[in-house]
Formats: C-alpha cells, sequence, structure tokens
C-alpha cells in the first residue's frame, strides 16, 4: 500500500475517486437530512451526466491530444437510442434501475459504433482539421434526429427518415417525432446511477492512462513521428481513445435524458459541445478531477447567480475570465504549492 | 495586477454568494400574497415572448396589487428556451416558495416543467405553451393558449368556410414543433374540408434565409392561397421574396405570425392582406383591450402581442379563480393545486383574448379565434 501511495499517478487517482465518493456521501447525507434545496437536488444527475462527458471529452483531448468540438453529438445518440430502449422495455424490464442500466449500455454501445463510424475518416486527420470535422459530424448527428422517426407496436421497431411512415397500429407508440425528440419519458435517472457512472469511467479511464495502451496513446499526442517510428499504430490507438470518449458520452446522454421528460435533439447542439470543452479546459487538460470539479462548479454557478436576475450570463463570463486567469497566475500557483506540501514536485509536470 | 485581479475575483464571489441568500430569504415573509411563479426565455433566440409574459403578467399583478383584495408576489426565471434549465428555474422558484405556477411559456421546456409540477402537485396555467403533451395525461396543468393542433384544423374549416381558395400551399418548418404540430392537423383538416393542398414545402433551422424554391413551387402548382405555420421571423422573407417572384396569393398565417407589423426593417407594405387567427388583437376597441395595450405601450414602449395577451389574462383568471374557490394565501400549493384543479372547469372567464373562455378538465381551453386581416398597417377583424 505504502508503495502505491508513492506512485504518484495511483495517488492522484486515489484522491480522484476519494474526492468522487466523498462528494456523493456528503450530497446524499444532506438530502436525506432533507437540508437541500430543490434547485440543488434537481442538478445532481445532470451535474453526473456532466461530469462524464467532461471525463470523456478530456480522454480525447487531454490525453490523446485531439481537439473535438463534437461530443454532444455522441451524447445526442446515447439519449435518443437510451431513452428508447428504456421506452421500448418498459414493460419487458419493469425493475427500474436495472432498466436505467440497461438503457445506458445500449446509450454507450450505440455512441460507441457511431463514434467507430466517425472515427475510421477523422482520425485521418490533425490538429485543426479534426476539430472542423468533429464540428461538422456533430451537426449532422442533430440533424439526424431531428428528422427520425422511431415507433414501436406490436410488430416491433418502425424506423423512418424525413417524415412518419412508421404507420404503427393502433397499441403503438411514435417514441422518437423527429423535431419534436422524444416525450412523456419516465424519468428513471437517480443520483446514485450518476455516481456509479462517474466512477465506472475514471476506472476505464484511468486504467487505460496507466495501461501499454495509455502510453502509446500518450506518445502519439506528444510525438507521433517518434511513435511511429517505433511500430506504434498511430489510427488504432486513437480510435481506442476515440471509441472508449465517444462510449462513455453516450451512457451520459443516456444518464441525462432519462432525468428529464422530454429531449430534443436540438439540445445537443454546437453550444453543449464547447460547454463540455470549456469544462475540460477550464479543469486543466488531462486532470480528471479538474474536469469534475469544473463540471459540477460551471453546472451550478449560473443557477447559483439567478439573484442578478438580467446581469446573469454576464456576471457568469465574468466569473469564468476570472477564474481562468487566476488558477492561471504563477503568484497563485506558488501559494497553493506552499499551501499543499508535495505538490510542488507536480507543478513541473503541468 | 495579479492581487487586484485576486481581489476582484474574491469580491465577485462574496457578492455571488450573498445573492444566493439574498433571494432565497424572503421566502418566509407574508402569507397575505400568493406565489405566482413562472418560467420563460429571457434571454437567447426566443427571448421576445419570455419578456412579453413577463412584462404582461407584471402589469396585471400591479393592477390586481393595486386594487386592493387579493394580492399577487410575482417572480419569473429564466430558462432560455432549454428543458434543462428550465427545470433548474422551476426549482429555484419551488426553494422560494411558489404556490400556484404559470408554467413555462415554451412548448418544450413548459412540457418537462408540466412533469415537474404534476408530480409536485403545484397547478399551472401556462401562457403560450400550446403542444398538447403540455396538458395530456396530467390533471392539474391548463393552458391559456390554443393547442397547436387546434390551430391547424381551425384554420382549415376557416378557409374552407369562407370559400377563400380550393387550391392551397403550405410552407413550413419541419424541425419545428409548433410548425409541425399545426401542420398536421392543417393538411388532415383540409383534406376532409375539400381543400387540395397542391404544394407542401418545407425549411429548416439554418436553411431559412432563400425561400425561393418554396414559393416557385406553390406558384407553379396554381395554390391561390398559402397557409405559413410559422413565426413572424421566417414569414416575412417569405413576403419579401414573394413579392420580388410577383407572386400574391392569399397568405394565411397562424398566431406566430402576430408581431410582423412591428418587425424592424420589414416594408409593412407587404404584409397587406395577409390573413391571420389569432385571439388577440392589439388594435381592438375593447375598452379592457385598449387599457392593457395602453399601459404596456407606457412601460415597455412597444406594442404587446398575443403571449403578452395571454400571460394577462392567466394572472386575471387565476384571480377569478381564487376568488370564486374561496382560497387564501396561507394554503399550501397542494391545496391550491386540489381547490383550482375543480373550479377551472366550472368557470368562465371575459379576458383579452377573448369572452366567455371556459376549459375542459384535460387542461384546454375553449375560445372563439378571431381572423384578422392586415389593413393600412393594422390588424382588422373580419367577422
Amino acid at each position: 500500500m505504502k508503495k502505491l501511495w508513492k506512485n504518484k499517478t495511483t495517488r492522484k487517482s486515489f484522491v480522484t475517486y476519494a474526492f468522487v465518493v466523498l462528494a456523493y456521501v456528503i450530497l446524499q447525507s444532506i438530502a436525506a437530512g432533507g437540508g437541500m434545496k430543490s434547485s440543488l437536488k434537481g442538478m445532481l444527475v445532470p451535474i453526473c451526466a456532466y461530469v462524464v462527458m467532461a471525463i470523456s471529452l478530456n480522454l480525447v483531448v487531454g490525453i490523446s491530444g485531439e481537439l473535438s468540438l463534437g461530443h454532444a453529438g455522441f451524447m445526442s445518440v446515447g439519449a435518443f437510442t437510451g431513452v428508447t430502449a428504456a421506452i421500448a422495455l418498459q414493460n419487458a424490464i419493469p425493475n427500474a434501475p436495472l432498466r436505467l442500466v440497461v438503457a445506458m449500455v445500449v446509450g454507450a454501445v450505440f455512441a460507441g459504433i457511431v463514434g467507430f463510424l466517425i472515427g475510421i475518416p477523422v482520425l485521418r486527420l490533425k490538429g485543426d482539421y479534426l476539430a472542423i470535422v468533429t464540428l461538422a459530424f456533430g451537426e449532422i448527428i442533430k440533424s439526424i434526429f431531428n428528422n427520425l422517426y422511431v415507433g414501436m407496436d406490436g410488430k416491433g421497431l418502425h424506423i423512418s427518415l424525413l417524415e412518419d411512415k412508421t404507420h404503427l397500429m393502433e397499441d403503438g407508440r411514435l417514441i422518437i417525432a423527429g423535431p419534436m425528440g422524444i416525450g412523456g419519458i419516465q424519468k428513471i435517472a437517480t443520483f446514485t446511477a450518476g455516481f456509479i457512472l462517474i466512477l465506472v469511467c475514471l476506472f476505464v479511464i484511468f486504467n487505460l492512462v496507466n495501461s501499454r495502451s495509455g502510453r502509446a496513446i500518450m506518445a502519439i499526442r506528444d510525438n507521433r513521428i517518434a511513435a511511429e517510428s517505433v511500430g506504434i499504430s498511430v489510427t488504432k490507438y486513437k480510435m481506442m481513445a476515440f471509441v472508449i470518449s465517444a462510449a462513455m458520452a453516450g451512457a451520459a446522454g443516456t444518464l441525462f435524458a432519462l432525468n428529464y421528460s422530454t429531449v430534443v435533439a436540438n439540445k445537443f447542439d454546437f453550444n453543449t459541445s464547447i460547454l463540455v470543452l470549456v469544462f475540460v479546459v477550464f479543469g486543466g487538460l488531462g486532470n480528471m478531477l479538474g474536469s469534475i470539479i469544473a463540471a459540477a462548479v460551471l453546472t451550478v454557478l449560473p443557477e447559483a447567480l439567478r439573484g442578478f436576475a438580467t446581469y446573469r450570463m454576464l456576471i457568469y463570463a465574468i466569473v469564468l475570465v476570472l477564474v481562468m486567469l487566476a488558477t492561471n497566475s504563477p503568484r497563485l500557483k506558488a501559494l497553493l504549492a506552499r499551501l499543499v506540501p508535495g505538490r510542488k514536485e507536480e507543478g513541473t509536470d503541468g | 495586477m495579479k492581487k487586484i485581479l485576486c481581489i476582484l475575483l474574491a469580491v465577485v464571489m462574496v457578492i455571488g454568494l450573498l445573492a444566493g441568500c439574498g433571494s432565497s430569504a424572503p421566502a418566509t415573509s407574508s402569507a397575505t400574497a400568493y406565489k405566482l411563479g413562472g418560467t420563460g426565455p429571457l434571454t437567447g433566440v426566443a427571448a421576445i415572448y419570455g419578456n412579453a409574459v413577463k412584462n404582461a403578467a407584471e402589469i396585471a399583478v400591479e393592477e390586481i396589487n393595486a386594487m386592493g383584495g387579493l394580492q399577487f408576489d410575482l417572480r419569473f426565471e429564466d430558462d432560455t428556451h432549454d428543458a434543462e434549465k428550465a427545470v433548474n428555474a422551476y426549482n429555484t422558484l419551488k426553494d422560494w416558495g411558489m404556490q400556484i405556477s404559470l408554467g413555462s411559456v415554451t412548448s418544450k421546456p413548459c412540457e418537462a416543467t408540466s412533469a415537474e409540477t404534476y408530480a409536485d402537485r403545484i397547478f399551472a396555467l401556462t401562457p403560450s405553451a400550446s403542444s398538447v403533451a403540455v396538458v395530456s395525461g396530467k390533471d392539474n396543468q391548463f393552458q391559456m393558449c390554443f393547442t397547436d393542433p387546434s390551430q391547424g384544423s381551425l384554420s382549415a374549416e376557416f378557409i374552407a368556410d369562407r370559400g377563400l381558395a380550393s387550391k392551397v400551399a403550405v410552407i413550413w418548418k419541419n424541425d419545428d414543433v409548433y410548425s409541425k404540430g399545426i401542420y398536421e392537423t392543417f393538411v388532415a383538416a383540409a383534406s376532409e374540408m375539400g381543400l387540395e393542398v397542391v404544394s407542401d414545402t418545407t425549411f429548416a433551422d439554418g436553411n431559412d434565409k432563400d425561400f425561393s424554391v418554396q414559393i416557385a413551387d406553390a406558384q407553379s402548382n396554381g395554390a391561390e392561397l398559402v397557409f405559413l405555420p410559422m413565426y413572424y421571423d421566417a414569414a416575412s422573407l417569405i413576403l419579401t421574396q414573394a413579392s420580388t417572384a410577383g407572386y400574391s396569393p392569399i397568405w394565411f398565417g397562424v398566431d406566430g405570425m402576430d408581431g410582423i407589423l412591428t418587425l424592424e426593417g420589414f416594408d409593412t407594405s407587404l404584409a397587406e392582406g395577409v390573413m391571420l387567427l389569432t385571439p388577440f388583437n392589439a388594435d381592438s376597441e375593447d375598452e379592457k383591450t385598449a387599457a392593457f395595450v395602453k399601459k404596456y405601450q407606457e412601460k415597455f414602449g412597444e406594442i404587446p402581442n398575443q403571449f403578452a395577451a395571454d400571460a394577462y389574462d392567466c394572472v386575471y383568471a387565476y384571480k377569478k379563480a381564487l376568488e370564486a374557490a374561496g382560497a387564501n394565501p396561507s394554503m399550501s400549493a397542494q391545496e391550491l393545486n386540489d381547490l383550482m384543479i375543480k373550479t377551472f372547469p366550472t368557470m368562465s372567464f371575459d379576458g383579452v383574448t377573448g369572452i366567455g373562455m371556459t376549459w375542459s378538465s384535460d387542461g384546454t381551453v375553449s375560445k372563439r379565434p378571431m381572423a384578422n386581416v392586415i389593413q393600412n398597417g393594422t390588424y382588422v377583424l373580419l367577422s
């Protein structure tokens, strides 16, 4: 154990796990005591979903070093496929937590498949080009779901594009109704499920990063030519990070959508992708704990600022700028290093 | 410099904390006023609707509070036309101690908040969220506006009854809930009424600036009337481009067309002869309406649109229902909810958007739409 603790990366992951568990225990006990405001209570599940979005994007941007601007697209795929599964299985699996898990797995699998398909052309590109193409894919996914109709009746699922040609029988139900999205969703997402999803994702990411594959991914990030020269398959390892990240985003999307009674494709637009990217940059590239804190704080902040009424979003933006400046100030970093012993050595690796 | 920044940051954070406390502190204030809450887009693309509702509700509350007797305490929160933010805003209102709700202004956010108000047993009367999903299956959700489908079928009926045209074209926005809802029932009712839909074209977000293809399609198929179930911003472009193309059918719009005359940079002469079905006419001679329009103009410097009128009516309908039910402000939200569910279907209400409005117990309103035609830059009632 002592040996483990001395290992810097292991220590860092344990601190992250501990932080998440502690936050969960504290929040749950406040909620159980009845001392929690409904505004915070209502945000617990979305916070979990955004945290998963942030750490999964951090895997692509921070660990694999590719700028992706279409992450909300995977969230969208997860949301729509997962919710469709949850609705279709409503009678087959009456147990809500089990149905939630199945839905999240379905969402993750579909988002992973889409991630793989998108990855084939996208990962051949580098830098700015990749960023723009992922952005375009995010928009394509949005328009597909805006024009997709999925219905279910006694004969099974019916799918049509552009117009509603599902021709359902009388007992049928139109699940995805094009621009109207999905309505009448049973809200089965819970904070506990979100917490478990965060832990699972952290576990996958930390183990990936510390594995042979993870080192290969980071080697490609640091120097692609050098990595290729020692025989690392660039496409394979980039694809690995990209697909895992997409699958996690899909699960987050399912969790998010199952927390509201309705979901529309326009929710997962370019703005949402950028919002998640802000979480990642804010928390620090490659820093999972930072992403978690940033996602939670930046989700709560606009709500906490409601007292400012009209100036709310202006103040949100100002706070964002100030925090970015402050956290990058060398003086503050030096101060932190003095307050927290043992942090100094980490200061060098950024 | 860094020091200043840090201090500034700290100050902002502290203010944020204080503001957070400040807004929740008066929650325990007087039990003499009903706490009325609502959410709507005060910022973002749909801000025009949210602000109209907020402004009009404020006017109504001011008027009612000035009368003495029943008192309201209004709080309106921004939801940026997003379901997630709407639920957040709703929860904030719940923390504040909201007893009765104005739901949400726009349809999708309202669908999300209505699930919450239904679960929490807080009564909601939405001024303008017109989709059916808002009220269906929920006993304590009521609407002040028509549902989208009823606008479509009422328009088709009106066109057929008046014999305005036999060949009609529809241009609609296929990624918009509002437009699609009206379109579907319009087409269904039109075929029942013997109207022939000769051209059916669509547009979508990001593809809503050039309408030459849609206009040419309607023109080449000989449509005598073009039905535009959309908001006025897109409709204004269609009118402009059709006039350039030399096509002048009868234009027929629905309540989203309301506002086209006040659109900046739009040549209102192009809107001459446009017909629209809307429950509210700001130029009406009706005493109540005239007084409301005057007050709104004085206070906010613009002519109230239909959303504002619906919100104004909502507050007055609440006043009437609360008085009729013998409620008092110290009742809990759940008690008021039960009273309102019983009272609304039994009462008849006269407001600025209609006379003798009634509600069925499923939450939908029944009121007569008024067909207006634009003449000399104002709405004229088609009797």
